[in-house]
């Protein structure tokens, strides 16, 4: 439920080094909480962040969800596919339920990030 | 989003939800089942076949004496004098000012009353209620002697169930000999369900054929495991409130504490039907008789959104960049899949095909004033 190879925040965000981007999702332990997503509101291609800034909206039935920028960087890519099917967050968190890719402003931040064990002992412990 | 609350009240079936792998959350003061299997999914099952609820939450206050029904008509701002035993209404209490102290179904029964009250408003309603017993004799006060009318709190001794959809009749028929066809909607009938005694009544909250089981504590655990089983193959889950919630928004129910309460009116909430203004007396009357005749400054309306967003409670509407009013519930309807919601706006906003906008994380999202329910109700 927590793959290896991706790092992890603490506000229950993934991402995945992509050379100098990285691909940014929610965690199974996140939408698990949350329940069915039924919206997603996207950043603007092109906008900037702050690591720790709210830069997208995940909503289910019940709550309304900001999610953080793991790191600082400007958005170059994101889920379009969401807008139709906020549903494929809970169906693949670590795939087809992708946020968006930042490209990143200081890769040395991504050592601020969890790995895979401290960040299952963070949800399960 | 964490499960580790502080500790609720727990209801009969509290056991039941944790071992069904149901997320818990706290609600009006008890740890109650928010999903089990998912809201989305429960909510069609409810739509398309059967969905069971837990709603011993919900708190049962008995009136009786040989003033309560003289009583409850006055304390009720719908008639209650002219109901027949067998007959449930529904009803709003409200404040000599107008404002709503809860919204209610009265149950009238052999010898007494039954008044279902939302959990969050058992403890006030109560003392509502007898504060009302005690004001006799005098203008405007309790038509009959506070001895001529008995309360009593049954809440903890009652648990709720409730079976909605439309294959409720089949599923309960499986268990029971009493004649649940011949039981009209807002009628109820004394019978056994698999061998307990339960007070069987055709109302709901989800806007669905279906029916609400009065029963004793110990007999929710089995009578909860013994519907399961006879509607598995019809296709009953159990159903959170979380689709309760959307269930009820699709109908425009309104949810005491979200669209209606101590500082809204009836008339303000659309729920003119449920006062009856001719009545002799009654406790809100002059308020009420005076704002129909002035009418309502704002409504209670219901509007579906054109641009993408959900409205969520608190959202201010926009008539232009002018705050005409706040949301007080929203959310993804499951069965239209667009998002709808409920709020108050200023009257002069509130006819239908009226185009408002409702403020979502600074932006301004269009939506449109509709008339009647989201969702046609199956019956």
């Amino acid at each position: 439920m927590y793959p290896e190879d991706l790092r992890y925040s603490k506000e229950h965000e993934w991402v995945r080094q992509e050379g100098n981007r990285v691909r940014v999702g929610i965690t199974y332990y996140a939408q698990h909480e949350l329940g069915d997503v039924v919206f997603v509101d996207l950043p603007q291609e092109g906008s900037i962040f702050q690591a720790g800034e709210a830069f997208a909206v995940v909503e289910s039935v019940k709550a309304v969800s900001d999610i953080y920028a793991p790191v600082s960087g400007r958005v170059v890519e994101v889920n379009r596919e969401l807008a139709d099917r906020p549903e494929l967050i809970n169906q693949d968190p670590y795939g087809a339920g992708w946020i968006a890719v930042l490209e990143m402003e200081n890769p040395a931040e991504l050592e601020d990030l969890l790995d895979a064990e401290a960040y299952r002992a963070l949800v399960e412990g | 989003m964490s499960d580790h609350g502080p500790a609720g009240k727990r209801t009969p079936l509290y056991e039941e939800h944790l071992a069904s792998g149901a997320r818990m959350i706290d609600f009006a003061g008890f740890r109650m089942p928010v999903e089990y299997s998912g809201i989305l999914e429960e909510h069609r099952a409810v739509r398309s076949a059967a969905g069971l609820f837990d709603l011993s939450h919900m708190g049962e206050i008995k009136v009786g004496g040989p003033g309560a029904a003289a009583f409850l008509d006055w304390a009720m701002t719908n008639r209650i004098a002219d109901m027949e035993p067998g007959q449930a209404r529904y009803s709003l209490m409200c404040k000599p000012d107008g404002g709503i102290v809860d919204d209610v179904v009265v149950y009238r029964r052999d010898g007494d009353f039954l008044v279902v009250v939302n959990a969050a408003n058992i403890a006030k309603d109560f003392q509502w209620l007898d504060y009302l017993r005690r004001a006799w004799p005098g203008e405007g006060g309790s038509p009959v002697r506070p001895e001529d009318v008995i309360l009593e709190d049954l809440s903890d001794a009652t648990a709720l169930l409730a079976v909605q959809g439309p294959r409720s009749l089949e599923i309960l028929t499986r268990l029971t000999d009493a004649p649940l066809a011949a039981v009209a909607p807002f009628r109820f009938i004394e019978g056994k369900v698999d061998g307990y005694p339960a007070l069987i009544s055709r109302t709901g909250y989800t806007g669905e054929d279906g029916f609400e089981l009065y029963v004793a504590p110990e007999a929710a655990v089995p009578l909860w495991r013994a519907l399961l089983l006879a509607g598995k193959d019809l296709g009953l889950v159990p159903v959170g409130l979380g689709a309760r919630d959307t269930l009820r928004l699709e109908m425009r129910f309104p949810l005491y504490g979200n669209d209606i309460d101590e500082s809204t009116t009836p008339l303000e909430a659309g729920l003119g039907f449920a006062v009856k203004l001719d009545k002799d007396a009654f406790v809100g009357k002059e308020a009420l008789v005076r704002q129909a005749a002035q009418g309502v400054a704002r409504r209670l309306v219901g509007f579906r959104m054109i641009g993408r967003g959900i409205p969520r409670q608190g959202y201010p509407l926009l008539a232009g960049d002018r705050e005409v009013g706040r949301v007080t519930s929203g959310t993804m309807s499951p069965t239209l899949g667009e998002p709808i919601g409920m709020g108050y706006v200023a009257a002069e906003y509130a006819s239908p095909g009226q185009e408002l906008a409702v403020e979502i994380r600074g932006r301004s999202i269009p939506c449109q004033v509709v008339k009647g329910r989201f969702v046609r109700p199956a019956r």
